[in-house]
């Protein structure tokens, strides 16, 4: 056994709201200790006996969580004020009491529950994918550098949390700008030598409406990212491309 | 203005540095000619004024991009969510104060415009003793301290800004550097515009 005391109790504050537009209020949880909780194992005991901190009977607080292993970015909150996911929250790390609150920048379903359609249709829209769909067999691609395979690899790991656009000042009611999530995710198809092919429509995506103008430069993605996605970078490079774009768009020929 | 346009966002941060910024540059180094005497700024002032063309060059050169970059510039400010609160990191600071020190040089040049250029249009004669009377209130010298303090942080973090809107500055190691130089600039020019405001006092 282990010579550390812990608490017998964890305390915990959930930002509650029953629907989409319901008025959201806090509620207290106390939750019996057991050793190497994250704050998914904290919201099933409490799932398992939904009573809250004055012993009332309450509804159970509703999360998502798919792979419980920050892979696939379900189980995003805010979690003591910061966006990232429940399932690496370990409570032995955590101040206490601990604070759950929902992503706000996302529409509210219930509870710590958002909806991230926007982030889709954000990929929809920049074309994050390479088109090789057709008829016959197109072959072998070109070959890509184990060099710049290697960054790419990094701008590959990006699951759609959220994280980056809950952090980002400039993603919010008042703006139609899309994230820095998207737009890394620009960089690592323009990258592909395949997806190279089409680089010219996905800049022409992001320079359109909720675009990369939208980036303001708060550099805040980059901090708060769980995978240490260079977003900044992306957005920097992306910067670049699109200028060298516009270049070419306006004074140029053979510009696809 | 609602849509983001690609185009007037660039052109935003372009006219911030060519003509904005550098304007920023010679009317300081103007203004340190005061610390040289009243006859060195007046004859410095006088040079400015008796340039050809000078209301094309004012308007063309100053105030059409000085309007547009506010007002687009005070659309983009009221479009931010601030968050240091959560988010204390550095850049995330550099990006309120950018907001910040913009709103206020709004009412700071609209004031400074109308006390000075707007003045000497009305027959006022623009040189030393004017602005020896305008800083003779001690209200206003703090007001001008602020307003200079937040022209040239606007501009050497609007410069980093610009380097890597327009793609300059890519690498975060360059990004870093590029902060560096910006603080090097915002510490010289504070130099130059506090030393020649009090100048005239």
């Amino acid at each position: 056994m282990s010579e550390v005391s812990h608490p017998k109790t964890i305390q915990l504050i959930i930002t509650r709201q029953e629907g989409p537009d319901s008025t959201p209020y806090k509620e207290k949880f106390a939750v019996p200790y057991r050793p190497n909780m994250n704050v998914i194992s904290a919201l099933m005991a409490i799932r398992r006996n939904p009573v809250n901190a004055e012993g009332e009977k309450t509804s159970p607080p509703q999360w998502e969580m798919s792979c419980l292993e920050e892979v696939c970015g379900a189980c995003s909150m805010v979690i003591n004020g910061r966006p990232r996911q429940a399932c690496t929250a370990l409570i032995d790390k955590l101040e206490k009491p601990v604070r759950l609150e929902p992503m706000k920048t996302f529409p509210i379903v219930r509870d710590l529950v958002v909806d991230r359609t926007r982030m889709f249709n954000a990929l929809k829209k920049v074309k994050a994918w390479i088109p090789i769909d057709g008829t016959y067999d197109l072959g072998p691609g070109p070959r890509m550098a184990e060099s710049k395979r290697q960054w790419a690899y990094e701008l590959s790991k990006c699951m759609t949390c959220g994280v980056c656009l809950e952090a980002c000042p400039n993603v919010n009611s008042k703006s139609s700008f899309m994230g820095p999530a998207p737009l890394s995710q620009v960089r690592l198809f323009n990258a592909h030598p395949t997806g190279a092919m089409n680089q010219a429509e996905r800049l022409h995506a992001i320079m359109g409406k909720g675009g990369i103008e939208g980036c303001g430069n708060s550099q805040n993605c980059v901090e708060v990212c769980p995978k240490g996605i260079p977003l900044t970078t992306s957005i920097a490079a992306l910067n670049r491309a699109t200028v060298v774009q516009s270049f070419k768009d306006f004074f140029g020929s053979d510009n696809q | 203005m609602a849509d983001h346009d690609y185009g007037e966002h660039r052109l935003h941060s372009l006219l911030g540095v060519i003509p904005v910024g550098l304007f920023l540059v010679v009317h300081l180094t103007v203004n340190y000619q005061a610390t040289k005497g009243p006859e060195a700024f007046n004859q410095a002032a006088s040079f400015m004024e008796s340039l050809p063309y000078l209301l094309f060059l004012e308007i063309v050169m100053i105030y059409l991009p000085i309007l547009f970059h506010a007002i687009l510039g005070v659309y983009i400010a009221f479009t931010a969510k601030n968050n240091v609160r959560n988010f204390g990191f550095f850049r995330n600071w550099m990006f309120l104060l950018q907001r910040l020190s913009g709103l206020f040089l709004v009412i700071f040049l609209a004031w400074h415009i109308w006390e000075t250029r707007i003045a000497m249009a009305l027959g006022t004669p623009l040189n030393y003793e004017l602005m020896a009377h305008i800083l003779s209130n001690p209200g206003i010298i703090i007001f001008y301290v602020a307003g200079i303090l937040c022209a040239v942080y606007h501009f050497s973090n609007g410069l980093w800004s610009f380097c890597v809107h327009w793609g300059i500055l890519v690498s975060p190691k360059s990004q870093k550097i590029g902060s560096y130089v910006a603080l090097a600039v915002f510490v010289l020019l504070a130099y130059v515009g506090i030393r020649a405001l009090f100048a005239f006092i």
